[in-house]
This record gives structure tokens, sequence and C-alpha cells, in this order.
């Protein structure tokens, strides 16, 4: 096949891929900064100790790869409540700042506690055979695990869409996030809303964390070097849409790897690029409100 | 008997008004205890002669987060990306006495702090029309792009290894820089003290007064015809201003720079450093960031990762308990003991 | 006895004691590391080293001791190193330093070192033109362009690459390593088709746009430079995922690319790697030999030494002879210096010395490649040494190593 049209299908492909593992791992920060107005520096902590959990499961237990995905973003899912609960819940009146500050407290602490336990020589996992390697499409070949992120991503994006838009609870969402005193003024327990929401953000950041591993290797201070990416993912998009981050994972997905791909000379200067230019002409994201 | 009492009341009425306006008069007045931070900044020569390489750069902090203290503190702008002008001031600096062999030091200090400040306006009049997330995001992409922007043309800049080895002149023409790095300390001292002075009057002016009414209500700060923006850029290119000076400071006081000079980190540690001591306090900067700087030695010497937990741990517990910072705390301690002391 | 008189033993006795312990000389030697951050491995791999030897050696220098004063040397900025550097010098009053993880820390001390005529001796940092910042400092561990610049002429001559991709972290390091390779390999005929910048060092970058940019343009060969750790790992795992190897590309490099410590965990892509380095737990000689047992002995069966454990151990091996050398008098800089320059032994490296013309490193290149030994575990087998490699930098004076 032509050489342009190869270039332009690997872009795409790898572009996606990325945008797939923003996505996962954002969503979950973008819903709760949407819903509660909190800002949770800690999303990355949560991804961070997704992936030491798959880590552990597949290395010292013997669990293949992607059971232990799943286990890891339940378990991790669990895991968040209590921190809500008995944490995050005293500061949805504070301040912005307040609430960055207890959660870069919280992710340092999860830092130093995963450092301490794991030491801080980047682990990796031993992934399935059918994830190695690569599938041939008879046009060319693509990557396995690249193909199994996109697909799982999808995946992803169908459910939450139809949780969203089509069932009971994502209509009380969309409400609460919309305007919380009528929400709550109509009797829907924004609470209870919040948990859940935050459970099932938090299970999806470890998801993303899980799969992280491959792509990126998985260090204790993984918990802030991507922080910064997914807050442009989650500010571009839209606080609280579901669609915003979708479409921003992608655009910072593809544009990135297509830069890196013509550009490797601008290194990440794109990635803020991009930020800068969308939030000067819509400084609530693509979809946010303002 | 209603009469006397009435009188009494408005008697009393009288004098506590009267005791708020001598209040709002005397604010500024310099009281007793601010002689306090600056005396033990000269003692801290005498009794640590040997750690005085670590005390420049203590003071250099406390004048960075001193700058960020303006804007968080006063005006309410919260900002993860001041390192960008923090790096300006000390690439100006390390790029004029290379490429324009201007090798003075003090003014060198305030070419590196005005072109902080020029960029600072251009900046601010572009991002502090935005609030909230969307401000924080732009903030941390600007000095992104400027590190990225360095590393591009790291021809120019050293990239991350940076420009070493500058040269600069004796302080005014006399004082050495020595290896105790005796004259760094007073130097940087002395810079301290003519920028918080600066700020001092800046704070209590009505320039000031403006800054904590736009912090604290900015809808009717617009309603009262209160310049908001101007006054927010004004006060923005004046910190950035700042930060470019403690930039300054830092190249020449280690002869070198590097790229890592805008690094996020270095805009996360000096935030959590003012938030620690208190905001809005300007003694605030002073003591979270020896606090901050001084934990950080002693721990990390002993453990490093215990470092990093007791940081997250103080973080945490900040905010629940102590949200003006230490020295909120103090001021909860002092009340207290007053309280128990009033009749 | 009267109290006096017992008093007056007492005194005598501590007298003498403190004179006896006055006779034997303490070397302080200044340890700068990463201990904390996201490169704490690097400064474990080297204190690791330090000890161990300190720990078997003590007694060969007796009645001289040593002792260790450990700093944290902060993150590559410089500005850490250069404070608990200069304090471990006037605070601590240590009288040589050495470590250094990253250039910018040992570029930072150049200026302090020189003016308090403090031998400083690195154990990793390396940019080529260091030793040049000042005559204090010398190098036990590497240049950028010792590996680098023999595998330019290896990789022509040896394994067929008439066309090369070099990709690169986009910092000092890598483009100092690919510079080396560029020049090594031009001079024999090579050609350099792409050289991809792959962003910086501090987050492990999604490898594939750059990587699946080599594949396009289907050099025979593509050289590599990434800071060893979390890097390598990302880099061998695209290799693999893009399949680079069918499709012909052979993967070359410094050692950077498979630290000891991840080759197991790199799997069949890393098999058919060639690299050049002067170190490997394979390597085989005796001094390597005993060097790994007492390792494993101390620190256990999974973990291994590497480039960085070797090196330290080198240098706490030139110390020690220095030390027996002064008989434990390090009060004067310049011997200090003097006695480290020509220094040689015969190490886990093999043979290497202190250069006295540059105080860099002379040792020997082994080009080795991976591949599965008969236990099932990854392993190097050297295919050729180049032996006793100097800093071509600065013998070629490129750049900034004229000065």
């Amino acid at each position: 096949m032509s050489h342009a049209a190869n270039i332009v299908i690997s872009i795409l492909f790898d572009g996606l891929a990325y945008a797939m593992f923003l996505f996962i791992t954002s969503v979950g920060l973008s819903v709760t900064m949407g819903l509660m107005n909190f800002v949770n520096l800690a999303h990355g902590a949560f991804a961070m100790v997704g992936g030491y959990i798959v880590v552990s499961l597949t290395r010292s237990l013997g669990i293949d790869f992607v059971p232990a995905l799943v286990i890891a973003a339940v378990l991790v899912g669990f895991i968040s409540v209590p921190f809500e609960r008995l944490l995050y819940r005293r500061l949805y009146k504070a301040t912005d700042l307040e609430q960055v500050l207890l959660t870069i407290g919280l992710a340092f602490m999860a830092i130093a506690t995963f450092t301490y336990f794991y030491g801080p020589i980047p682990k990796s996992v031993p992934l399935p055979h059918w994830l190695e390697g690569d599938i041939n499409l008879g046009f060319r070949a693509f990557p396995s695990y690249r193909a199994f992120l996109i697909i799982v991503g999808a995946v992803l994006v169908t459910v939450l869409w139809y949780a969203f838009e089509r069932t009971n609870i994502g209509a009380r969402i969309r409400a609460a996030v919309d305007n919380r005193r009528m929400a709550e003024s109509v009797g829907i327990n924004v609470d209870r809303l919040f948990t859940l929401t935050f459970a099932v953000g938090s299970g999806l950041a470890a998801l993303g964390g899980g799969f992280a591993i491959q792509l990126f290797g998985l260090t204790p201070y993984f918990a802030v070097l991507y922080l910064v990416l997914f807050l442009i993912v989650v500010a571009t998009g839209g606080l609280g849409s579901l669609k915003g981050t979708l479409l921003a994972a992608l655009v910072i997905g593809i544009i990135d790897t297509g830069g890196k791909y013509m550009f490797p000379q601008a290194g990440n200067f794109f990635v803020y690029l991009i930020t800068v230019v969308v939030l000067l002409i819509k400084p609530a994201g693509f979809y946010g409100r303002e | 008997m209603a009469a006397s009492e009435s009188m009494t009341r408005s008697v009393a009425g009288e004098a506590a008004r009267s005791r708020a306006a001598e209040f709002l008069l005397r604010r500024h007045y310099l009281r007793w205890p601010e002689a306090l931070p600056w005396l033990i900044a000269v003692g801290c020569f005498f009794v640590f002669p040997d750690r005085m390489t670590f005390g420049s750069q203590l003071l250099i902090m406390i004048m960075f987060a001193l700058s960020l203290d303006l804007i968080l503190g006063y005006a309410g702008i919260v900002t993860l990306g001041h390192a960008a002008f923090f790096g300006l001031g000390a690439y100006t600096v390390a790029l004029a006495s290379i490429k324009l062999g201007w090798t003075e030091p003090i003014s060198g200090v305030f070419f590196g702090g005005a072109v902080a400040g020029l960029v600072g306006i251009v900046v601010g009049w572009f991002i502090l029309r935005y609030r909230g997330l969307t401000l924080l995001m732009l903030t941390i992409a600007f000095a992104a792009m400027l590190q990225e922007g360095g590393n591009i043309r790291s021809d120019f800049t050293g990239g991350y290894d940076g420009l070493p080895g500058l040269t600069f002149d004796p302080l005014l023409g006399h004082f050495q820089y020595d290896l105790y790095g005796h004259t760094n300390y007073w130097y940087a001292l002395a810079a301290l003290a003519v920028v918080f002075f600066v700020v001092r009057r800046i704070v209590y002016s009505p320039f000031g007064q403006a800054l904590t009414g736009i912090r604290e209500n900015v809808r009717r700060m617009h309603s009262i015809g209160s310049p908001v923006h101007r006054r927010l850029v004004t006060v923005y290119a004046i910190s950035a201003a700042i930060a470019g000076m403690a930039g300054a400071l830092f190249t020449q006081t280690n002869a070198y720079v590097t790229l890592t000079v805008f690094d996020f980190d270095a805009s996360a540690k000096v935030m959590v450093m003012l938030i620690l001591g208190g905001t809005g306090r300007l003694y605030g900067a002073f003591l979270g960031a020896a606090v901050y700087m001084i934990f950080e030695d002693k721990l990390s010497k002993m453990s490093p990762t215990f470092w990093q937990f007791g940081i997250g741990l103080l973080l945490v517990l900040a905010v629940m308990f102590a949200r003006r910072g230490l020295l909120g705390v103090g001021d909860t301690i002092r009340r207290k003991l007053a309280g128990r002391r009033a009749p | 006895m009267q109290l006096g008189s017992r008093l007056g033993l007492t005194a005598l006795a501590l007298a003498l004691g403190l004179g006896g312990a006055a006779n034997a000389g303490t070397v302080k030697i200044g340890v700068v590391l990463p201990f904390s951050g996201a490169n704490a491995d690097l400064g474990h791999q080297m204190d690791k080293a330090f000890d161990l030897y300190v720990k078997l050696h003590t007694k060969d220098i007796a009645p001289n001791k040593v002792e260790l004063v450990k700093r944290d040397e902060g993150p590559p900025t410089g500005a850490q190193a250069k404070t608990v550097g200069t304090e471990l010098i006037t605070n601590d009053k240590v009288q040589i330093l050495t470590g250094f993880s990253f250039s910018p820390s040992a570029i930072a001390l150049a200026p302090v070192v020189t003016q308090a005529k403090m031998p400083m001796l690195i154990s990793n940092a390396g940019t080529a033109w260091i030793t040049n910042l000042s005559p204090y400092i010398a190098r036990l561990s590497f240049s950028m362009w010792s590996p680098a610049y023999p595998m330019g002429a290896y990789a022509y001559n040896k394994i067929g690459c008439k066309t090369t991709a070099v990709a690169y972290t986009d910092f000092p390091p890598g483009k100092d390593s690919t510079e080396a390779f560029e020049t090594g390999y031009k001079k024999v005929g090579g050609k350099v088709t792409l050289s991809i910048p792959m962003g910086s060092p501090v987050q492990v970058p999604d490898f594939t746009p750059f990587f699946q940019r080599i594949k396009d343009a289907h050099p025979d060969c593509m050289y590599v430079f990434i800071p060893s750790g979390a890097h390598a790992t990302g880099v061998m795992k695209a290799y693999g995922e893009l399949g680079m190897r069918k499709a012909g590309i052979k993967l070359i490099g410094p050692m950077d690319l498979i630290p000891d410590n991840k080759l197991q965990d790199m799997g069949d892509a890393a098999i058919g790697t060639i690299v050049m380095g002067h170190y490997a737990v394979d390597l085989d000689n005796q001094q390597n030999k005993e060097f790994n047992e007492e390792w494993h002995k101390a620190y256990g069966p999974d973990s291994y030494p590497d480039f960085m454990s070797a090196a330290a151990w080198d240098t706490m091996h030139a110390i020690f002879d220095t030390v027996k050398k002064l008989n434990g008098d390090f009060s004067n800089g310049e011997k200090v210096i003097g006695a480290l320059k020509g220094w040689s032994t015969v190490g886990p490296r093999g043979k290497v010395s202190i250069d006295p013309q540059t105080r860099d490193v002379i040792e020997d290149e082994h080009a080795m490649e991976v591949y599965r030994k008969p236990d099932g575990k990854l392993g190097e087998r050297i295919l050729e040494t180049v032996p006793q490699v100097k800093d071509e930098c600065k013998a070629l004076k490129i750049g900034r190593c004229a000065s």
C-alpha cells in the first residue's frame, strides 16, 4: 500500500490506542470533577495502585493478565469508597486549593508507600501469548496489545454511553451534574450517586493503570507523572462530560502521536499547544458547562 | 434606666468603631514581632556558618514563595506554573552573562526580573480572564511550553545539561564569592529584605485592598467599578517579576542553570511551601519554605521514602485541621491563650 | 589508688588512645547519589556496590579506615547536588567526593571542587567534557563516547549496518551518544538515514510513533539511546510489538538498552540485540565472577549488579588503593588526584585505568549479543572486544570537548 496511506493508518491506529488509554484513565476524573466539583489529584494514584495490583496478581499469584485487570479495577473501586466517605466528603465545600492540597498529599503518601513495598525499580507484567506479537489483517499487521486496548476502550465507551444516556442512574447523574440543587430537591440522593460514580471512576483509572504497564512501565511515580496529561484531557474535554472526555482523548491521542511521528523534535509541545488553544477558545472545554 | 443603657451601648459602639478604624489605619505599621524572622536570618549566619549554601537557597525559595503569595494569597489566583517566571529570570541572567557579557550581578537581577515581569504582563493579560481549572491548566501549559521550547533550542539553552561555569562580578565590585557561600547569603538576604518591604507596601496599600476584594468577592468588585482585570494583570506581572528575580539569584548563586528550573515539580513545591506556612500572611512564605526545606534536608537524610510520606501526611493534616497553615495554627494558639487570660 | 592518680592515668590512657587513633587515618568520603525520587534505583545500584566493597576490603587498608558520608543528589537539576556537595566539603569536611549519577550534578560542582582543591571521582555521570571542567575531577565510569564511538565502526564493519536510523531521548546524554555513534559510523562509510529525538527523559513516552517511522524507512539497523531504566523496557516492548526484527531492522545501542536488572523481563524481543558496553553480568573474568558471587551473597539471588555497580565497585577500589598509597593522608587534594592519574586495575569490567592526560576512564568495550542461555534465562555473549577505549570526544576535540 502507498507510503502515505501507511503513515496515516499507523498514526490513526497508534493514536487511537493512546486515546483509549487516556479515555479509560481520565473519564472517572472528568465525571467526578463535573459532578461534585472536586479536584482529585490523587486520581493518578488510583491508576498506579491498580497497576501494582495487576503486577502482584500476575507475578505472585499467577493470575492471567485479563482477569487480573478486572480484579484490580473492582478492588480499587471498592477501596476508593472509604476514601470518599471518610476524607473527600468533608471537603466538598472547601476551596479548590484545599482539595488540590489534600489530594496531592494523598498522592505523595501513596507513592511513598508503594516505593516502600515495591521499590522504585520499574515493573512489567507477563502477557498472555495472544497479546504479544501482532494481528495480520492482510494489508498490514497491527500489534495485538494495542488492538486489544482499542477494543476494550470501544466497549467501555459504548457501555458508559448506554449507562449515561439510557439508564435511570445515568439520568440521575446527568441531572446532578447539570444542577445539583435541583436534582437534590427532586429527591435524587446525590451523595450516594457520587460515591458510586467515584468508585466506578477510580476503578476505571485502575484499569487504565493496568493497561499502562505495558505501554509505559510502572513505577510509583506513575501517580504524578501522567497526572498533568489526565488533567489536560479532562480540562479540554469539559468537566462531567463523557462525550467531551472521549473527544479530548481522541484529539490529544491522535495529534500527539502524529506530532511525534512527523515532528519528533517538538517533544510534548503539541499537547500543551492544543491545551492552550482549546482553552482560550472554549474555556470550559469541548463539552463543558460555562 | 433605658436612656443610660442606650448611652452606654452607643459609647461602647463608638469605642468599637474607632478601634476598628484604628486597626485599619495602623495595620501597616511595623510591629516588633516582624523583626523576628530577620533577626533569625542574621543569627543563622553566626550559628550555622557552615550551612550558608543551604541558607542562600532557602532565602531564594522564600522569595519565590513570597511572589506566589502575592497572587495566590492576596489576589486568589491559583497557579501551578509559576516556575515559568522563575526560569525566565534564571535564564535571562545566564544568557545575558554569556551573550552580552552582562556580569554585574545586581543589575542582572533587575534585568531578569524585568524580563519575567514583561512576559507576565503579556501572559497575564490573556489568561487572567479565566478561573478555576481552566486557569490552572493554562499556567501549567505555559511553563511546560517554555521548557519544551527550551529543549528544542538546546543549542541556545544548553538543554538539561544547561549553561555551566557562569561567572559574575564580585558584589558591589568588592565582595568575592567564596566556598562557604557567605557573600551569597548576605546578597540573598539583602535582596529578600528589599523585595519583602516592597511587597509589604503593596499589600497594605489601596491596591492591596482591591486585591483582597477581588479574592473575596470578585462580582462585587466588578459591580463597584473596580478594574478587576487590570488589577489582576498588574499583580501577576509584579509577582512574575519577583519570581524572576528569585530565579536570577538562583543562577547567580549556583553559577549554573538548566532547563529543570521550569519543572512542574518546582511550581508544585513552592505552592506546597506557601500553603504550609499560610497564604495571605506574607510571613507564611518564610515559615513554610523554612519548615519544608529544613525538614526535607533532615528527613531525607534519614530516609527519603519516609520524607515523602511525611510531607504527604503533613499536607493532608494541614488541610483537615490547619487550613490557615502554620501561621494559622499559631493564631489559634495565641487566641486560646489570650482567651484564657481575659477577665 | 588515689582519685587524682586515677584521673591522671585515665587522662594518659585517653591521650594515648586518641594519639593512637590519630596515627591511623580515617578518610572521609562524600557520596552523592540519588536516594530519593524517580531515579532512586540508580542510586541504590551504586550505593550497594560501595557498601559491599567497603565491607569486604576495609581490612586491606588497616590501620587506615574510610568513612562514607552519604547525601541525596536529588533530581538532575544540579542545584541540590551543588548544595550537598559544597556542604560535604565545608561542613562534613570530607576529603574526596564520589558518586554523581547525573551530569548536571558534577557540572554544577566543578567550580566548587576547583576552589576547594577537592578531588572528585565520578562513578557514573557520562557527559564527555565534564573532566575538562576542573583539574580535580577524575572519572572511572564512562564517557558517552566510550561505547558509542566504537559501536559506529563495529556496526558498519561487523553487523552489516550499511544504513542506520538513530533514535534518542532528547537530552544531552542522548544527543552525545548519537553524535558519538554517528562520528564513528560515518567515518567508515555508514549512512545515517533518520535521526529521531524521542521526548524528555522524565516520562517514558509511547515509543510506537517513533519506531513506526523507523520501520517505514527500512534501515538495516536502528541505534537507540535511552536512559537506563523504565525507558529500556518500553523500547524493547515497542520493538517487539511492531515486529521490527522480523522486518529486518536490527536493534543496536549502548548497554543502557539492556540494563542487567531488567533484561529478564524483556522477553524474546530482546534476543539478537547487539550492544556495545563495558560491563555485563555474564562477563567472563575472575573478578567479575567473584563480584557477582559476593553480590548475590549480600543482596540475594534475584538482585543483579549492573554497569553502574561495576563502576562504583572500581571507584571504591581506586579510592582504597589511593588510601594505601598515601597512607590515609588525603589532606592534599593535588596529591590525591596525582595518585589517581594513571591508576589501573583489573576489575569486573576487565582492565580499567584513569588516563593521566584527561583524568577520564580507559576501559574495554565489548560488543555483546543477547541470547537465551541453556538455563532459560536471557544473557549476553561477547562477540568482540575493543580494547582500552579512550574518550574520542576529547581526543578528536569535538565541540565542548575541545576546551
